[in-house]
């Protein structure tokens, strides 16, 4: 099967990649996801129409069915959306919005929330009190709420989505990390660190954080995830991004008036687009989460 | 009298019997021969001590006489007899039966056989009720007899105590009672003392003892620390990568070892040595179970090794007791 | 006689239970709030000199790794100093920071003491490039001759800590702490979690390792045979304090406090001579007490088979006796031998 090889056995990872490949559904669902992300992110270079050039959209090809020949000799594959968008290309370019913020939401609530929970349980006294109930009154609200607060306060646009996503997700990253560095901090491998003496960024960065990566990853696979679905979610609700650069969320927003007409494409396909993203990147996830658990002793 | 000819007539016939066990586990980096042809015996009231460093298969062969062992692994080949009785392709409910009753064990930390969000006496009533229908009060009683057996001060008390109330000896203590509680003919005790402090360990000896010459139970004590084998056990046998190279009186193994790792395990311990000297060492460590090479498994680190040991040797015993898995045995003393 | 390398001056350490803020209103309210506190180490006074390996003996809960821990500088004292040639370990005030790279520790758990995530060679390097003992470009070589000095081959350098074995890992953890370069190595159970034939190979590599570098040792274990092997002078503690100390052969064959008696006695020894007795055993009675609720006055005195009423009120003080050795038990109270002071050595050696 495709990519046994790939890493040394003999690295920690490569232990990892090679039971990993174990699993016919998550190698199939990592493949996917590595695949439609190179996909969507080079869309530009290959998708039929820019879909944010309102000057390329054609109105009176507005609302075709998949296969319809428009103006111009151009082939429709997925039909039209309501403003003459060619849904493929709109769906390439949303995926690839998606991606983007999803990674980026994830990548830096990792970064934020893996160093606040991992120096809160390394500090230890009245730091990690403060910084913890400060998390834990986060979690308690739910993180579609946030979202929508601090998208609406910061208005529209890609970073501002972003820092909403970064407000929601980062409490999840933080807990995590406190609970698994908690448990490292006992260790004696931190304790000889220390007794090196070994300056406390080095014992943190060097030597908790690493360790305290497996449960990180399973909660970043999922939050990727969760930052794709609360992304089209919010631009579903009319929040997010402006309407000249449609998600795949305002794609489905849009159609929705046409279900019921029989013009099923618009909300359909990219449906089911969101649907197989955010699927793979679980199943990848649900992999990772059950090698990473205490296995039973063989 | 010789101490082979005491052993030859002090020998009734076994209540437990090992013939040819095999233990493979088949794992994905190959097959595990982690118990690879072993024979043992025990009489009523006698301690055999199973002697052997990590990767000996001494607590897979434990495991395998109550038939404890799960996927991936099997016992392939092998007799275990208890009392006549073949254990080996017994039925589960057959097997369960005779698991707890007519044979128990006790492992190195109590907590795996002690439930901690159940009383001590629950547990024990537990224990009781699996294998009989007893009334109420006949359960109590029973069950403050059993642990005032092992010595636990205030056994009413204990009953009703919590597992993380109790110190680990006490726990280990109430592991045994568990054990005992159906004067079992063999109970396989699996490292019970390492755990516990020095002081405390002695104790738990001098229980066991008590309890095996009183109640006729046979024990096999499973352990890699030969102190306490040299304490208690009547019988040693002595295990390496899967096989029994030695076994005999325990007086004999242990004064006049004829097996080269059993004589280096000796030496190895700093008690009567010189201080500050070298100790002497058995050089390399102990092969990985996974494609074990043909041939003696400890021929690597053998000073005695050459080229017919490249051929696995039999187990060859006298007649009275002892036996030895060595092309090159040292002399007999 | 030169002034001890390492001392501890009258060490206590206790754990108290830090009450949560429910807890503490309840106390200023008036509630009786139950404060837990563990006297782990309770005014323990010890001298080690350059060039000995002094050993430290006990069974769980007496205190012996938190010594450890205050001595290598891991652990803050509650009350009085550990001081390496007179000056502190580690650093008072709020966040007490390790002072000194001159005290190393090899851990008790080979599997534990190695970051899993580090190359081997990463981990023996860090330190010494830390603190500017080697420079990076001279990394490499530096791991290579440390790692061929435990006997191991130096191209493992780049292996993860779960590719090897617990006797290897171990020599490894010795490696590492040796590459910095102390005076003082600290030993926690370097021999507990191996098996008996690893065991010899690492205390041989200790003992020669020991002579080649003229270290200076403080060496704890559970294992009276071990440490009786390898130690100069060996102290026995229970519950925090210590009991006896002297010369490591006298107390062995002639042990004055009735602990030290009944552990010698109690414990299972490899008897090997075929005469001997084997079957008989002498356990020590009675539970070990729990750090939590020690017994009044002397702490051995519910175990002890000559207990009388002074022993069950008044903690003994330390009794000098002849010979260099030290044992805290009224039963030898008013034997004043050649005088030790404070530290537990001879008061001509005892710094002033």
């Amino acid at each position: 099967m495709i990519g046994l090889k790939i890493l040394d056995r003999g690295t920690p990872l490569g232990r990892f990649w090679a039971e990993f490949c174990e699993n016919r559904i998550a190698l199939v669902s990592f493949w996917i996801v590595l695949i439609v992300s190179a996909l969507a992110v080079l869309a530009p270079l290959y998708a039929p129409q820019d879909p944010y050039d309102i000057g390329k959209l054609v109105l009176t090809d507005a609302r075709r069915p998949p296969g319809h020949v428009g103006a111009g000799g151009y082939v429709y594959w997925l039909g039209t959306d309501a403003q003459g968008r060619d849904l493929l290309s709109a769906i390439l370019y949303g995926l690839r919005i998606s991606v983007q913020i999803g990674i980026a939401a994830g990548a830096i609530a990792f970064v934020v929330g893996g160093t606040m929970g991992a120096t809160a349980a390394f500090l230890g006294g009245r730091v990690e009190v403060l910084i913890m109930r400060f998390v834990d009154m986060q979690l308690s609200f739910p993180a579609i709420l946030l979202a929508l607060v601090i998208s609406a306060v910061l208005g529209q646009g890609k970073w501002q989505i972003i820092a909403a996503l970064v407000a929601a997700q980062y409490a999840y990253f933080a807990r995590t990390a406190h609970g698994a560095a908690s448990a490292e901090r006992a260790k004696e491998y931190i304790e000889a660190a220390l007794s090196t003496p070994l300056s406390a960024r080095a014992v943190v960065f060097r030597h908790l954080l690493p360790n305290c990566m497996p449960p990180l990853i399973v909660v970043a696979t999922v939050q990727v995830a969760n930052s794709i679905a609360l992304e089209a979610t919010l631009s579903f609700l009319g929040l997010g991004l402006p309407v000249t650069e449609p998600s795949l969320g305002m794609l489905i927003a849009n159609g929705f008036q046409y279900m019921l007409s029989g013009r099923y494409w618009i909300s359909i396909y990219p449906g089911i687009a969101l649907i197989v993203l955010i699927l793979a990147i679980n199943l990848v996830g649900d992999q990772i989460r059950d090698q990473l658990n205490p296995r039973l002793k063989r | 009298m010789t101490a082979q000819a005491m052993t030859a007539q002090a020998m009734p016939a076994p209540v437990l019997e090992v013939r040819g066990l095999r233990t493979h586990f088949f794992t994905r980096d190959g097959v595990v021969k982690a118990v690879d042809g072993v024979d043992l015996s025990v009489a009523r009231g006698r301690v055999l001590g199973l002697v052997g460093e990590s990767g000996s298969g001494k607590t897979v062969t434990g495991l395998s006489l109550i038939g404890l062992i799960d996927a991936p692994g099997r016992i392939v080949e092998g007799s275990v007899r208890l009392a006549g009785q073949e254990l080996i392709g017994l039925a589960p409910d057959e097997l369960r039966r005779v698991r707890g009753r007519r044979i128990a064990m006790i492992f190195q930390d109590p907590m795996m056989t002690l439930n901690p969000v159940l009383k001590v006496g629950t547990q024990l009533s537990m224990a009781l009720r699996a294998h009989e229908r007893i009334a109420a009060a006949e359960v109590r009683r029973r069950s403050v007899a059993a642990l005032g057996r092992v010595g636990l001060p205030s056994p009413e008390q204990c009953l009703d105590a919590y597992p993380h109330q109790l110190s680990g000896g006490m726990r280990q203590r109430v592991a045994i009672a568990i054990a005992m509680l159906h004067r079992p003919d063999v109970i396989i005790a699996d490292e019970p003392t390492t755990a516990l402090d020095v002081s405390i360990q002695g104790q738990i000896l001098h229980e066991m003892q008590s309890l095996a010459a009183e109640t006729g139970v046979a024990l096999v004590w499973i352990t890699h620390d030969l102190a306490v084998v040299s304490s208690l056990a009547h019988e040693i046998a002595v295990m390496y990568a899967g096989r029994v190279v030695e076994h005999g009186a325990a007086d004999e193994v242990l004064s006049a070892p004829r097996h080269p790792y059993t004589r280096g395990l000796l030496e190895s311990v700093p008690g009567e040595a010189a201080p500050g000297g070298k100790l002497l060492q058995i050089p390399g460590s102990i092969p990985a179970l996974v494609d074990l090479p043909p041939g003696c498994a400890f021929r690597a680190r053998c000073p005695r090794a050459d080229a017919l040991c490249e051929a696995m040797p039999e187990i060859v015993g006298d007649g009275l007791g002892r036996a030895i898995r060595c092309h090159h045995p040292l002399e007999a003393a | 006689m030169s002034a001890p390398l390492m001392e501890l001056r009258g060490v206590s350490k206790r754990f108290v239970r830090r009450l949560s803020l429910g807890d503490r209103m309840a106390a200023k309210l008036g509630a009786a709030v139950e404060t837990r506190e563990v006297r782990a180490v309770e005014d323990v006074s010890l001298a080690i000199v350059a060039g000995e390996t002094l050993g430290l003996v006990g069974e769980s809960g007496c205190g012996k790794s938190t010594l450890g821990r205050v001595a290598a500088g891991i652990l803050p004292p509650t009350t009085g100093e550990a001081l390496l040639d007179g000056q502190p370990v580690m650093s008072r005030g709020m966040n007490p920071r390790k002072l000194t790279t001159r005290v190393q520790t090899v851990f008790q758990d080979p599997f534990a003491s190695l970051n899993p995530r580090r190359r081997i060679g990463d981990t023996i390097a860090e330190g010494p490039i830390a603190h500017r003992l080697v420079g990076r470009a001279g990394a490499e070589a530096y791991v290579a001759e440390w790692l061929g000095r435990v006997g191991m081959d130096p191209g493992y350098a780049g292996r993860y800590p779960h590719q090897f074995s617990g006797g290897q890992r171990q020599r490894i953890a010795i490696a590492r702490a040796l590459a910095m370069r102390p005076d003082l190595l600290i030993c926690d159970e370097p021999v507990a979690s191996l098996d008996v034939s690893i065991q010899a190979q690492v205390l041989n590599l200790f003992l020669e390792l020991r002579r080649a570098l003229n270290l200076t040792c403080l060496f704890i274990s559970h294992d009276l045979g071990v440490v009786r092997h390898v130690s100069d002078r060996v102290a026995i503690m229970y519950l925090g304090r210590i009991v006896e100390l002297g010369p490591t052969q006298a107390i062995y064959a002639d042990p004055k406090h009735p602990y030290t008696q009944a552990l010698l006695t109690s414990v299972p020894r490899l008897k090997r001579r075929r005469d001997v007795d084997r079957h008989d055993f002498r356990p020590i009675a009675g539970e070990l007490p729990s750090p939590l609720a020690p017994p009044s006055g002397c702490h051995f005195h519910p175990r002890c088979p000559a207990a009388n009423d002074t022993c069950r009120r008044i903690y003994p003080a330390h009794t000098a006796l002849a010979g260099d050795r030290m044992v805290a038990c009224h039963l030898h109270a008013a034997k004043d031998g050649a005088g030790l002071g404070a530290s537990g050595l001879p008061k001509a050696v005892a710094a002033p």
